[in-house]
C-alpha cells in the first residue's frame, strides 16, 4: 500500500515536469512539422538562466523570498523571447519544405550547437539553486515525508495545461493555430499569416522548455549533460501520446511518469529501458501515437 | 554490364591504393581510418535505405549487435580469426534485421525513424544492465588473428586490420553501386519519390524496403565487428542514440548520389574529432553542427553530389530530368 502510494506520487510529480517540457515539443511539431531534437537544450537553457537568476536574486537579498518563483518564471520568459524567434526566423525558416527527417537533423545540429554555447556562457560547474525548493516546507502523506514544492510542480503543470488548453480552444489566436495544425496552405490562403503564427507557436513552445527547465532547476544540479536525457524522455511522451496531440501529451506524460516511478521503487535498473518499451508497445499497437487524429493521404 | 566491370576494377584500383598508402601513413591515422571505413560502412547502409525513403534513427542497434557477437565470440567461444569474427558480426545483425523488420514494415517517415530509435534505446538500457556482458564498462578486446596469420607487432594489428577493413570497404561500396543502379536499386528512388505510384505499376514496395533494410543491417554489422576490432573494446554506446545520430549525420552529409563520399565524409568527421576533441575540447560539437546546418542548406543532396554535378557537366549533353520534389503535405 505504502508502495503503491509512493509509486502513485513520485510518478505524478514527475509527470508534472515532463508534460510541461513535453507539451512544448508537442505543439512544435503540431504547426512546423519539426521534431525538435534541441528541445532538451532549450530546457537546460532555461534550467541555467532560471539557477542564475535564483542565484542573483538570493544572494543579493534583493525582496521577498516567494517573488524568487517569478524571478524565475521571468527567466523562463527571458529565455523564450531571446532564442524562440532567433531560432526560427534565423535557421528553422531556411528548412521549412524539405523532409521531416532532414528537419529532425537540423534540429540535432543546433542540439549540438546550444550545447556548446550553453558550457562556454555557464561552464561545465554545476549550479545549484536550492533555495525555492524548500520554500515551501514539507508535506507528509501516507505516512511519507514530500518536499512541498514537488506538490507545487503538479499545480503548476496543471495550471500549463488547463491554460493552454484554455488558450488554443477558446481564443482567436489559439484557433488560427489550431486552423494551422490542420492544415497549412489552406489557413494560408485563407488569409492566416502563417510565419507569423510560426514564429509565435515555436517562441512558445521555448518558453514551455525554458519554465520545465527554470521550475526543476532547484531538484536537480544544473550542470552539461541534463538536456539529453530530457529529451530522451519528452521524445518518448511526445511519440507515445500521438505527434502534436495536448491531450496525448498530457496522457502520456501520466503513463511515462508512473512507469519511470514503478521501476525505479521496483527495478531501478530498468530506469530508460520501460520508457523505450512502452513506446515501443503503443507504436506497435497503435503506429501513430494514442491520440493522432487520422490524416489524409495527398497523393 | 561494362559499368559492372568498370566498377569493380575501380574498386580493386582502390583497394591496392589504400593497402600501399597504409604502409606509408604514420600508424595513428591508420587506425582513424580505419574506424572512419568502419563507421563509413554503418552509414553507408543507411544510405541504401535512405534512398528508399526511410531513415533509421537507431542503426546502432545493429552497429552494436555486430560488435557484440564478434566480442563475445572472442570471449566466450574463443575465436580471434577476424575475417570470421567480421563475417558472424554481420550475420548476426542480419539475423536480428530479419526477426525486427516486420515489426517495422508499416512504418514511414518520422514514425520509422522513433520506433528504430525506441528499439536501439531498449538494447541499451539490456546492455547497460546485463552484467555478464560487462554491463556499461563493455568488454575489452585482444588482438585478432588474420586467416592463420598473427601480426607480430601491434603496428601490425593495425596495418592489417586497416586492409581488412579496406577490402570490406571497397568490396561493399562497389556491390552497392551495382546495387543502386539495378532495377531494384532504382524502384528504391522511385519507392521514395511516390510509393502509391509504385504499388500500381507492379512492384512491391514492401519487398524492395525489406532488401533495403537486411542491406542496412548486414552493412551495421559488419561495420560494428570492425569497429569493435579496432577499438579493442566494445561497451553499450555502441547503440546509444547519439552513435545512431552520427550515422544519420554522416549519411545525410555525404548524400546518395555517390558511394565513395560516404567514406570520405566518415574520413572527414573521424579526422575533425581526433584534431578537434583534443584542442577545442568544448566548442567542436558545435563547430560540427554548424558544418551540418551549412551542408544541408547548401549542399542538399550531400558530398556526394558535387561529384556528380561535375560528372554530368562533363558528360554528353543527355538531360537526366531530376526528381521532383514531392509537395509536403501538411
Amino acid at each position: 500500500m505504502n508502495l503503491a502510494a509512493a509509486i502513485l506520487v513520485d510518478g505524478l510529480i514527475d509527470a508534472s515536469w515532463l508534460f510541461i517540457v513535453a507539451v512544448g515539443l508537442t505543439l512544435v511539431f503540431g504547426v512546423l512539422n519539426i521534431l525538435n531534437f534541441a528541445h532538451g537544450s532549450l530546457y537546460a537553457v532555461g534550467a541555467y538562466a532560471a539557477a542564475s537568476a535564483a542565484g542573483w536574486y538570493y544572494g543579493g537579498q534583493i525582496g521577498p523570498a516567494f517573488f524568487g518563483y517569478f524571478v524565475m518564471l521571468g527567466a523562463a520568459l527571458l529565455v523564450a523571447v531571446a532564442i524562440g524567434p532567433l531560432l526560427e526566423r534565423g535557421v528553422l525558416r531556411l528548412f521549412y519544405r524539405r523532409d521531416e527527417v532532414v528537419l529532425v537533423l537540423v534540429t540535432y545540429a543546433l542540439f549540438l550547437i546550444l550545447e556548446d554555447a550553453t558550457k562556454l556562457i555557464w561552464g561545465v560547474d554545476p549550479y545549484y539553486a536550492y533555495e525555492p525548493y524548500g520554500l515551501l516546507g514539507n508535506v507528509s502523506l501516507f505516512g511519507l515525508s514530500y518536499v512541498g514544492y514537488d506538490f507545487a510542480l503538479i499545480a503548476l503543470a496543471l495550471v500549463t495545461g488547463l491554460l493552454l488548453w484554455l488558450g488554443l480552444n477558446r481564443t482567436i489566436t489559439g484557433k488560427v493555430i489550431l486552423a494551422v495544425i490542420h492544415d497549412r496552405d489552406v489557413s494560408g490562403a485563407m488569409g492566416v499569416n502563417v510565419n507569423r503564427v510560426f514564429v509565435l507557436a515555436f517562441t512558445f513552445g521555448v518558453f514551455l522548455a525554458a519554465l520545465g527547465g527554470a521550475f526543476t532547476a532547484p531538484k536537480i544540479s544544473v550542470q552539461p549533460g541534463i538536456s539529453i536525457s530530457v529529451i530522451l524522455l519528452s521524445f518518448a511522451v511526445v511519440v507515445i501520446g500521438g505527434l502534436g496531440s495536448v491531450e496525448g501529451a498530457a496522457i502520456a506524460a501520466l503513463i511515462v511518469g508512473l512507469a519511470r516511478s514503478a521501476a525505479i521503487h521496483l527495478m531501478p535498473s530498468a530506469e530508460l529501458f520501460i520508457v523505450y518499451l512502452v513506446m515501443a508497445l503503443v507504436l506497435a499497437l497503435r503506429p501513430e501515437g494514442l491520440f493522432q487524429r487520422t490524416t489524409l493521404r495527398k497523393i | 554490364m561494362g559499368a559492372r566491370l568498370g566498377t569493380l576494377a575501380a574498386a580493386l584500383a582502390a583497394f591496392a591504393a589504400l593497402a600501399l598508402l597504409g604502409r606509408m601513413l604514420p600508424n595513428w591515422l591508420v587506425l582513424v581510418a580505419t574506424l572512419a571505413f568502419a563507421k563509413g560502412l554503418v552509414a553507408l547502409g543507411l544510405v541504401v535505405l535512405m534512398r528508399g525513403g526511410l531513415v533509421s534513427f537507431g542503426q546502432g542497434i545493429f552497429f552494436c549487435t555486430g560488435a557484440y557477437a564478434a566480442g563475445l565470440a572472442m570471449r566466450s567461444l574463443g575465436l580471434s580469426d577476424a575475417v570470421l569474427l567480421v563475417a558472424l558480426g554481420g550475420v548476426a545483425a542480419l539475423v536480428l534485421g530479419l526477426i525486427i523488420a516486420p515489426l517495422l514494415a508499416g512504418y514511414r517517415g518520422i514514425f520509422f525513424a522513433t520506433l528504430t530509435l525506441a528499439l536501439s534505446m531498449i538494447a541499451y538500457g539490456i546492455l547497460d544492465k546485463t552484467y555478464s556482458l560487462g554491463g556499461s564498462d563493455g568488454i575489452n578486446l585482444h588482438a585478432p588473428s588474420f586467416l592463420g596469420y598473427r601480426p607480430p607487432s601491434s603496428q601490425a594489428v593495425s596495418y592489417a586490420l586497416f586492409v581488412l577493413t579496406s577490402l570490406t570497404t571497397v568490396v561493399a561500396a562497389a556491390l552497392c553501386r551495382i546495387h543502386f543502379d539495378s532495377l531494384r536499386g532504382l524502384l528504391s528512388l522511385a519507392a521514395r519519390d511516390n510509393e502509391i505510384r509504385v504499388e500500381y505499376l507492379g512492384a512491391s514496395v514492401r519487398r524492395v524496403s525489406g532488401v533495403n533494410f537486411a542491406i542496412a543491417a548486414l552493412l551495421g554489422g559488419v561495420g560494428g565487428a570492425l569497429s569493435a576490432l579496432s577499438l579493442g573494446h566494445i561497451d553499450p554506446d555502441f547503440t546509444f542514440w547519439t552513435t545512431s545520430g552520427e550515422f544519420v549525420f554522416l549519411a545525410i552529409l555525404s548524400g546518395y548520389a555517390s558511394v565513395a563520399a560516404v567514406f570520405f565524409a566518415s574520413l572527414i568527421v573521424e579526422l575533425v574529432r581526433s584534431f578537434s576533441s583534443q584542442y577545442f575540447p568544448n566548442t567542436w560539437q558545435g563547430a560540427l553542427g554548424i558544418f551540418l546546418l551549412l551542408v544541408i542548406l547548401f549542399l542538399p543532396q550531400g558530398l556526394g553530389s558535387l561529384v556528380q554535378r561535375r560528372r554530368r557537366a562533363s558528360a554528353k549533353p543527355v538531360r537526366v530530368a531530376e526528381p521532383v520534389p514531392a509537395e509536403s503535405g501538411q
